[in-house]
């Protein structure tokens, strides 16, 4: 037994600044001062904030360290671990106060408002320790529910709970479970939705590497609700700790008789198997999904029928994000009206942001719905570093849009993102200050789409490239006010002839941009200028030669050879040779250099 | 799995396990000096003795046991604190994994404070 736990992060944040090694050093100091019997140290999930990695936290004071460097081991084994005195220097500076005292984490600024359902586990317990995660009362909630109650109660406390899909659309869970239920079949299916495609989200990855178990328990209890006995998770390859922490989950779900034959001697029947997506963001899409697994490329296909009626292998289906299933085990203990007196009036329960961009503390936040953004940004996220305005957030990635800054204070829930022109989508929020050009934001988000989009129908095909073509001309200076109105027609139709919500929702980043933005795309065509100062082909550098000193420092720095001058004389920059790289004015030293 | 009983085994196993990592204000601190003066006066057992018995018996998440520098009082060690929300700090001194007991026994599980190992017991 263990008087003290270390918990190192093992998440993709953290591992890829080298929390491995300092796991390792660790593990070496503390057998160095004979410690091996008293303290542990155990890998656990993503604690959020990634930003502060390579995270580390010591048990039970809850020090919490950040930024951890492999040098730093043998203070912190001897001075903590081994005579008890917390190392103050190297704590994560917010939960040190003035006087000296040491904060709890939950009361830091990033973890205050956060309420934690669906990350529960994440950065507490070991992931490829089956026990700790019963300790936590993992799959008691299966137990529960194959010993204690029907399908249908099932179904009804996750209806009652008001719980809907995290995977960006927002269908009721409940309702879905319903329909596949009442279809009858020899074979019915439960997947779960692990294809988590859009650029800034890393919600899901972080359950599944931190809490694999949680999926697994939520998977049965969802077949058991609709009758089904084989469940599929698709998870991309480009994951490969989550890919391999589920595949241990799995191996010790059955080895504990969690998965497999006649589960808690219910005589129910259930097991899990993982599928490996090639990291198409196609097959985020429900019916593009089950294609793939079935083994076909990953193509859309009409809806009606759906899922439920007519799904994998043209059974009846059943898919659920990952972070929609993280949710479960916890409503089946605590009760639907636990989860439904969390959010708003038609969103309930806690939302999961994968916070990045222009923000001081990047990383994974828990969230009741009806949080404001400004809450979000300025409160958890701890403000715009170097003292920039907030310009806008992004939420929902390619589907979705914009949120300027004065909706800084709605409450974010599915409907009123809706509402203001944006969407919940998986739960990306990227925040822009006034460093960013819409109109690059609205071009990159639909270079993306026109790369993922399948080519299966031609609206999506054909549209979203003639969209970024025009986003292209206007970015390079070379639009006219007739193609705004273009892009809106060729929105429209895009919208409402694609088969599936990626073309559907494609637009979305350019309308919502157009809407709140406009006066930026005016300005890139008649005025022809850049106020961002982002795109190139709309700015040039220029020597302010009052300020210029004549060092010929930026004559040196410049790759093309594009300034002159002689020594102590001001210097003049060559438009025709510019390549507008910005290495001149990163080096000037008297800020004669500007951009306009 | 055959069973909730067989969980629930399971569950009571590793409770005390992930009970260290909880963290609120209504928990009881126990903290042991473990500076050289502790360490050189045998404070490692009493530690070990004391974290050992609070996550046996489940109660990780209500009592937390941890090293703590020299309180100043060195020829005294091992010192045991124990302190209570809302109620004045305990000191045990010139502890061992025995008298440790006694404390977890009387003190931490039934409120009774073992006067006769207190500073307050002891001619200064």
């Amino acid at each position: 037994m263990y008087r003290s736990h270390v918990l190192v992060c093992g998440g993709t944040g953290c591992t890829s600044s080298g929390s491995q090694k300092i796991r390792e050093r660790l593990e070496e100091e503390i057998k160095r001062n004979g410690l091996e019997n008293e303290v542990g140290v155990v890998k656990t999930g993503c604690f959020g904030l990634c930003a502060l990695g390579p995270i580390m936290i010591v048990y039970p004071e809850g020090s919490f360290y950040a930024m951890v460097k492999e040098e730093d081991i043998p203070e912190i084994v001897s001075e903590h671990l081994l005579k008890g005195r917390v190392v103050k220097r190297l704590l994560y500076d917010e939960t040190v106060k003035s006087n000296d005292e040491i904060l709890p984490l939950q009361e830091t600024q990033f973890y205050k408002k956060q309420h934690r359902v669906a990350l529960r586990n994440c950065g507490v317990i070991n992931p490829e320790d089956i026990e700790e995660y019963i300790g936590t009362r993992g799959y008691e909630a299966l137990g529960t529910v194959l010993t204690s109650k029907k399908p249908e109660e099932v179904i009804q406390i996750i209806l009652d709970s008001g719980l809907r899909g995290r995977g960006g659309a927002g269908f009721p869970t409940g309702l879905k479970w319903k329909f596949a239920a009442a279809n009858q079949a020899d074979q019915k299916y439960v997947c779960c939705n692990a294809d988590e495609g859009d650029p800034g989200a890393f919600m899901d990855r972080s359950v599944l590497e931190g809490d694999p178990h949680v999926v697994l328990e939520a998977m049965a209890i969802a077949g058991y609700a609709i009758g089904a006995s084989q469940g599929y998770i698709y998870v991309r390859a480009e994951y490969p700790i989550a890919v391999e922490r589920l595949n241990i989950a799995i191996d010790q779900a059955r080895e504990y008789g969690l998965l497999g034959k006649n589960i808690f001697d219910s005589g129910f029947d259930f097991d899990i198997e993982l599928r490996l997506g090639a990291g198409a963001f196609v097959c985020g899409e429900e019916t593009a999904l089950m294609t793939s697994i079935e083994g076909n490329r990953g193509e859309p296909r009409p809806r009606p029928p759906f899922p439920a009626l007519k799904g994998l292998f043209q059974k009846p289906t059943i898919l659920n994000n990952v972070e929609t299933l993280a949710n479960i085990p916890q409503i089946i203990l605590n009760g639907a009206d636990w989860f439904a007196s969390m959010g708003t009036e038609k969103s309930k329960g806690t939302k999961v942001f994968a916070l990045g961009g222009k923000v001081k503390n990047t990383g994974l936040v828990e969230i009741p719905m009806g949080t404001t953004l400004r809450e979000i940004v300025e409160e958890i996220g701890g403000g715009i570093p170097n003292g920039k305005k907030f310009k806008a957030a992004q939420t929902g990635g390619p589907s979705g849009g914009c949120i300027p800054a004065e909706h800084f204070d709605v409450p974010i829930d599915y409907d009123n993102l809706i509402a203001i022109g944006s969407m919940m989508g998986s739960g990306g929020l990227i925040v822009m200050d006034e460093d960013t050009c819409m109109v690059d934001i609205a071009k990159f988000f639909l270079e993306f789409t026109v790369d993922e989009s399948c080519g299966k129908c031609t609206p999506c095909r054909i549209g979203t490239r003639r969209m970024l073509e025009i986003l292209e001309k206007i970015t390079n200076g070379q639009g006219t006010m007739e193609d705004l109105d273009k892009l809106e027609d060729l929105a429209a139709h895009l919208k409402s002839n694609s088969l599936c919500a990626l073309g559907q929702t494609a637009p979305n980043p350019v309308l919502s941009t157009l809407r709140y933005f406009k006066d930026e795309y005016i300005a890139h065509i008649v005025d022809k200028k850049c106020p961002a100062g982002v795109c190139k082909a709309l700015l040039s550098y220029k020597i302010d030669a009052d300020k210029c000193k004549g060092c010929t420092l930026c004559a040196r720095t410049c790759p093309n050879d594009a300034i002159s001058g002689s020594v102590r004389e001001p210097h003049v920059i060559n438009q025709d040779k510019c390549v507008k790289c910005g290495a001149c004015m990163e080096k000037c030293r008297f800020g004669a250099i500007y951009k306009e | 799995m055959k069973s909730l009983e067989e969980l629930k085994a399971i569950r009571e196993r590793n409770q005390g396990k992930v009970g260290v990592r909880s963290e609120n204000e209504t928990q009881t601190r126990v903290v042991v000096g473990m500076a050289t003066c502790g360490i050189a006066s045998g404070a490692r057992p009493v530690l070990t003795a004391l974290s050992d018995a609070v996550q046996k018996e489940s109660l990780a998440e209500k009592i937390s046991v941890t090293p703590t520098g020299c309180i100043g009082l060195c020829q005294y060690e091992p010192i045991v604190e124990v302190m209570e929300p809302g109620k004045e700090k305990v000191t045990y001194i010139k502890m061992d994994p025995e008298k440790a007991m006694e404390v977890f026994e009387l003190h931490l599980k039934q409120g009774q404070a073992v006067a006769k190992y207190t500073l307050a017991a002891q001619q200064l």
